[in-house]
């Protein structure tokens, strides 16, 4: 996907972020990535894919509220930037307009 | 909410933090700790350890690794900053810093010197590709009851090693030692130093030939010449097939020239090789010696084969020499060994058959003064750092409350002592550089700094910095922990331990001192006392011409005649040996009541008759040669050290057998030091010599001026000696000479010590600066209730002078010890007396009183109005 600059997996963590809204730190992101997709993965790997995206100008973070569970340390946020939600706009028009194109199923889907 | 008490692992919120990115270690840790405490709660206490510990080690990615190199721009800064403020302290601290580069600049000097010089003394016989397979043949003898190491051997021993130990050996080669002999080339004649050596010397010593072949000495006209004799008779055309003559007799061809053989061997200066076999037959004496085995006149060179030890064939050789000889020769038991060449030059003192080092004993003695010196000038950096260590704390103080890391402090005070150690390296380099021809006029080397050598330099900027960081690393280490509150304060003083340290140190260094100052005045007062023994003649006005040829002496007369007639000189005669050495001695020497086993060698001189009066020696008893009377060809004047031997009541009279020839003692001569003028001298004879005896002593009117006498000399002796050069030697400077090694070792040795001293005289100045310094309100409130300034001054004083006694304490026996074994070695020696170590202590004390006064007279005599006010 070299035309969007987005991984794979980075696509959809960027998505799990969005879903969580005010909730996306690096830890609920694990946990919910793992409940849709049920696969495991580590707190770093995440981070690691998250500090990326940041770099790249996709998300932006900050630190949130803390909680005692937490030891009173703050959560960091990532928010989805402009940017992020044209790049991930811009991957799913891509892939439609490829799927679009794709013989056997060109016109039969609908994904409105 | 927390049923459990159980926390995340200790160990892995450690390793998490020392890894971790700083940005990132709040989010990261409370991610990881929320999900453990929900997986406590939903699972286990082990799984969520478990997972933890997994979580943590998954964040060791590049993104969240803290990163050095994410901050050169700012440790840039941070080194430019210590080091601004290193020069910043620097120059608010003038005298400390120039103490303390002074101090160390001079200790450098000293050890780079001295490096150069020890490397020299090791280089020697190196560059010989044989270099560890070469060996000389010495033998121990056992002479006028003792056993002595001779150097040389009898002719014959080389086709005997050659022929019955011959597997033991890869080459055997018989040389003379080298001699100087008339060289000449048509019209060019002059004295060149030279040997005769068997054929395979190019060989052993792998000469390395410009022209010809190494191999060519098997030719018994042929000659190989060394680079330079090549260029002063040949210029650069290659002289290979030229036709030489040496000593007017022997013609040869030139077959080789070989490069220069280096200085840091025993064979530099040999000029000439040419063929043993030639010397072998145009001379006579070794053709037709009486008894081959007796005399041992020459060096015996082998190169060992493979596989064989020098200690083994040493064993083997041991009675090589014994199983030739005559009952009566073999009462010296000559034992055979091998001397190696890497021992050649720095282990080659024998005393009674074994060797007791040599040159080695200076490298070592050296060495220790370097490493000494060194110590010191850090010493006295360390002692300085120290002491300002409490006026430093405030500056500890601020620069930690401002928020400096005790490791960036630890930084800045090693970067700080770093740069000083730097600094003194660059000055010493240069003091070096521009000290060095002094230094190798003194030492007799030609030492240079090897610019050149990339290693030597990584090691010196190693070692620079090694320095630093032992010198910086009290205040580096111990300043920078103490509390920002007790530093600033001001109740911070440096610990009691380090007080303790510096008295130590400033003892040691005192030690130091005070043995070398010992050890100078003793090497001195033993040189002094060598040359205040009287010598037994008249060294002054007497030259020593080397005349080998048949010509002076048939014209011996005339040519005194003719000198004496225009007053030039007052006398001219005859010798065997110069006077300054003695190159013949003789054992077949026997008289009525002789113990039948002794075996004594007689140093024997053949003269002529008017020698005595020429060099101006002392009748003791009896009279001096006449050459009117006959029988006097018969006769011996011996020395007083030989009468005793002799054991005569009344020597004069008493007849010797020389060779069964009886000899009559005309006359007894007080002792004339020939060789070593710090050994007994050796039992001499002296007897009319009817040939021509090689050397000749003039003695210079003393109303002539000696350049023009020399001139006249010059004129005479060639006008009936055409074919010889006009070489001469002033008998006083030869004889001075032989104190030159021991002058060397003295006047490097008081250069060294002066330095010691130097740098201990920086420290304690430093060290009285900074004393006087923070005991100023102690000494004001002395003064306001009424100490006088010599009773402060007294008080300041004392301390240090306490210090420099307990130096001496150390120091004199000690430096007794050592000097007592030094000077033990020569025979003709002073004892050392109590004088010496207390005038050194005196001298010492008084240097340290002088040097203390400076800040303590200025500190007892301020104000005490200003000094309390100060605050």
């Amino acid at each position: 996907m070299i035309e969007t600059r987005l991984g794979d997996f980075e696509e959809a963590i960027l998505l799990v972020a969005g879903i969580l809204g005010d909730q996306a730190y690096a830890l609920k992101i694990t946990e919910e990535f793992k409940r849709q997709t049920g696969r495991e993965v580590s707190i770093g790997a995440v981070h690691s894919t998250l500090d990326r995206l940041e770099q790249k100008g996709f998300v932006k973070s900050a630190l949130g509220e803390s909680t005692a569970v937490r030891g009173g340390k703050r959560k960091r946020i990532f928010t989805i930037t402009a940017l992020g939600k044209r790049v991930l706009k811009d991957a799913m028009d891509f892939r439609l307009s490829l799927w679009k194109q794709y013989p056997l199923l060109a016109g039969k889907l609908n994904f409105s | 909410m927390h049923k459990k008490q159980d926390i995340p692992p200790k160990l892995a919120t450690w390793l998490l933090h020392r890894f971790l990115r700083d940005d990132l270690a709040e989010d990261v840790s409370g991610d990881l700790e929320e999900r453990f405490s929900t997986l406590q709660e939903d699972r286990s206490n082990l799984r969520a350890q478990l997972d933890y510990w997994y979580q943590v080690l998954a964040y060791i990615r590049p993104f969240a690794i803290r990163k050095h190199s994410q901050q050169p721009p700012l440790y840039r800064a941070m080194y430019k900053n210590y080091f601004t403020t290193s020069l910043r302290a620097m120059k608010k601290n003038k005298l400390h810093a120039a103490i303390n580069i002074a101090g160390l600049s001079v200790g450098m000097t000293v050890a780079i010197i001295i490096g150069l010089w020890i490397k020299d003394e090791l280089s020697y016989e190196k560059h010989f590709a044989n270099y560890d397979r070469i060996g000389r043949v010495l033998q121990h003898v056992t002479t006028n009851g003792q056993v002595d190491t001779w150097w040389s051997v009898p002719w014959p021993l080389a086709d005997e090693l050659r022929k019955k130990y011959g597997d033991n050996f890869t080459h055997v080669v018989l040389t003379t030692d080298a001699e100087n002999a008339v060289v000449a080339y048509q019209d060019k004649r002059l004295m060149q130093s030279g040997i005769f050596a068997e054929p395979d010397f190019g060989e052993l010593f792998t000469l390395s030939m410009l022209h010809g072949s190494r191999d060519a000495l098997k030719d018994v006209s042929s000659v190989l010449i060394s680079q330079s004799l090549a260029l002063t008779y040949f210029a650069d055309s290659n002289p290979v097939g030229k036709i030489m003559t040496i000593n007017t007799t022997m013609t040869v061809h030139v077959a080789g020239v070989y490069r220069d053989i280096p200085e840091q061997s025993e064979f530099n200066g040999v000029h000439f090789i040419a063929p043993w076999q030639l010397l072998y037959n145009e001379s006579g004496w070794i053709k037709n010696m009486y008894e081959p085995w007796r005399p041992n006149p020459f060096s015996l060179y082998v190169g060992l084969a493979a596989n064989r030890d020098v200690n083994a064939v040493s064993a083997i050789i041991k009675d090589a020499k014994l199983k030739n000889l005559s009952a009566e020769l073999a009462k010296k038991k000559p034992a055979l060994f091998i001397h190696p060449m890497n021992e050649w030059h720095l282990y080659s003192r024998f005393k009674g058959g074994y060797q007791v080092g040599g040159l080695i004993t200076y490298v070592w003695l050296f060495a220790m003064i370097g490493v000494f010196v060194v110590l010191m000038a850090c010493m006295n950096f360390m002692n300085l750092s120290t002491a300002r260590s409490e006026k430093r704390a405030k500056e500890v103080g601020i620069r930690k409350t401002i928020g400096s890391y005790r490791s960036q402090l630890i930084q800045q005070f090693f970067s700080e002592s770093v740069l000083t150690v730097l600094m003194a390296f660059i000055l010493a380099l240069l003091v070096v550089q521009l000290s060095l021809p002094a230094f190798n006029l003194v030492a007799g080397k030609r030492a240079q700094l090897p610019w050149g050598d990339a290693t030597l330099w990584l090691y010196a900027v190693g070692f620079c910095v090694l320095i630093g960081l032992i010198a910086g690393s009290y205040p580096a280490v111990y300043l920078s922990s103490i509390t920002p509150l007790k530093a600033l304060k001001g109740g911070f003083r440096a610990s009691k331990g380090s007080a303790w340290a510096r008295k130590i140190m400033v003892v040691t260094q005192f030690t130091v001192s005070v043995t070398m100052i010992i050890g100078t005045a003793v090497v001195f007062r033993q040189i002094q006392h060598a040359k205040n023994r009287p010598i037994g003649y008249e060294t002054d006005g007497l030259i020593l011409v080397q005349t080998n040829s048949n010509e002076f002496h048939k014209h011996i007369d005339a040519i005194r005649n003719e000198l004496q007639q225009v007053r030039v000189i007052v006398d001219v005669a005859e010798a065997s040996s110069p006077t300054t050495e003695s190159w013949s001695s003789t054992s077949v020497i026997k008289w009525n009541g002789k113990d039948p086993d002794l075996s004594i060698d007689f140093s024997n001189l053949g003269v002529s008759a008017n020698y005595g009066k020429a060099i101006g020696w002392e009748i003791a008893q009896g009279r001096d040669f006449n050459r009117d009377i006959l029988s006097d060809s018969n006769a011996f004047i011996v020395n007083e050290t030989a009468a005793n031997h002799m054991g005569f009541a009344a020597p004069v009279g008493e007849t010797v057998y020389w060779y069964d020839e009886p000899m009559k003692v005309i006359g007894v001569v007080k002792d004339i030091v020939s060789n070593s003028p710090f050994e007994p001298v050796k039992p001499t004879f002296y007897f009319i010599e009817r040939n021509a005896g090689g050397f000749a002593l003039f003695r210079i009117d003393p109303d002539q001026p000696v350049q023009q006498a020399l001139h006249a000399i010059e004129r005479v002796y060639k006008k009936y000696n055409p074919e010889k050069p006009f070489t001469f030697r002033f008998v006083d400077e030869a004889y001075a000479q032989k104190f030159g090694n021991e002058e060397r070792i003295g006047k490097l040795a008081v250069i060294f010590t002066s330095l010691a001293i130097f740098i201990s005289c920086l420290g304690i100045f430093g060290l009285s600066s900074f004393i006087a310094e923070q005991r100023t309100k102690e000494i004001g409130i002395r003064k306001v209730h009424g100490a006088t300034v010599f009773q402060v001054w007294k008080m300041v004083s004392a301390d240090f002078i306490m210090l420099v006694i307990i130096a001496c304490c150390i120091a004199v026996p000690v430096a007794y010890m050592l000097t007592s074994e030094w000077v033990s070695r020569y025979s003709y020696h002073i004892s050392v007396s109590w004088l010496i170590p207390v005038t050194a202590a005196i001298a010492i004390l008084t240097i340290t009183l002088i040097t203390v006064s400076w800040h303590t007279v200025q500190a007892a005599r301020m104000n005490p109005v200003k000094s309390l006010r100060a605050e």
